[in-house]
């Protein structure tokens, strides 16, 4: 029995699929982000099996940036959760969802608390 | 041989995808994802493209792996239960979505026309050179603007995540006395 490109897009087809299903479904912001990599896993899947399938070069170039990509956007996604723990105490979404209305307040709260602090 | 091994990668890549998305506790969460890299890995390697998959399990397994496991461990294990519904049947209708979505692409997997032109920014063949040559000798001929241009968005990455977690950190000296009261109560609580 051979495996065909079919069975690699099939396969990718499925991955982004519970992929997209935990995004929508999880409230735990780390576990979206996982989710969101396992769709991307599933794109670079995809690309690799049309390398193959084509003998093209550019499937797996396109694999490489996507990597680049994913790993800036998990820097940067994880240091913004890391930042609103740190002010909010708590990362569920829902819980975050007002990020306009809780900055204003946190900087109401910040002034006057450095004024105590200089008093 | 191949298709055993196939058989194998694709199972353990859909149980550790469905372990993600269902563990409760995220650490067991990312270990999941790890089972998935590494099945993706295994993918590549049946593909063909060797580069793709040391990539892979060097920066997707190890190093993203960890800075989430670094991130949990940073932020606490929220296990509370994730039950109440703030969006009406929002688990629902998004498991409809997901399972449609499925059906599309499976169809469009499925059918014929999902096909294109042969070579034609190379060949993956060229005179006795491995996997890593040929994607490297494209990668910085070709598309080496490209590749200039993911060093910015790198450098821009780095610089972000820099200043956000200082930012975060010295507002928060300046900010926060909800902070050292919890502290001083679990103290008093631990008395």
């Amino acid at each position: 029995m051979t495996i065909t490109t079919t069975h690699y897009l099939v396969l990718a087809a499925i991955i982004f699929c519970i992929g997209l299903a935990g995004v929508s479904i999880r409230k735990n912001a780390l576990v979206m982000f996982m989710s969101v990599e396992l769709m991307l896993n599933a794109a670079s899947l995809t690309f690799v099996a049309y390398s193959k399938a084509l003998d093209d070069v550019a499937g797996q170039v396109s694999v490489f940036f996507i990597l680049v990509v994913a790993a800036g956007e998990v820097a940067v996604g994880l240091a913004l959760m890391v930042a609103i723990f740190k002010r909010k105490h708590k990362t569920s979404p829902d819980e975050i969802s007002n990020m306009a209305e809780a900055h204003r307040d946190k900087s109401v709260e910040g002034k006057s608390a450095g004024v105590a602090n200089v008093s | 041989m191949v298709a055993v091994i196939f058989y194998l990668a694709a199972l353990t890549m859909i149980v550790g995808a469905v372990g993600v998305i269902t563990a409760r506790n995220p650490v067991h969460s990312a270990m999941f994802l790890v089972m998935t890299l590494m099945s993706v890995a295994v993918n590549y390697v049946l593909l063909g493209a060797d580069l793709a998959a040391a990539v892979q399990v060097i920066v997707y397994a190890s190093a993203v792996v960890i800075l989430f496991l670094f991130v949990i461990m940073l932020l606490g294990v929220d296990q509370r239960d994730e039950l109440e519904d703030k969006l009406n049947h929002q688990r629902l209708v998004a498991t409809t979505v997901s399972v449609l979505m499925a059906a599309t692409l499976l169809l469009v997997g499925g059918t014929k026309w999902a096909q294109g032109a042969r070579s034609v920014t190379g060949s993956l063949e060229k005179d006795n050179l491995t996997n890593v040559e040929v994607v490297a000798s494209t990668l910085f001929t070709k598309y080496v603007f490209v590749f200039e241009l993911t060093s910015i968005l790198l450098v821009g990455a780095v610089i972000g995540a820099v200043v956000l977690a200082k930012r975060a950190t010295t507002t928060m000296d300046l900010i926060d006395e909800d902070a050292n009261d919890k502290v001083i109560d679990a103290n008093e609580v631990g008395k």
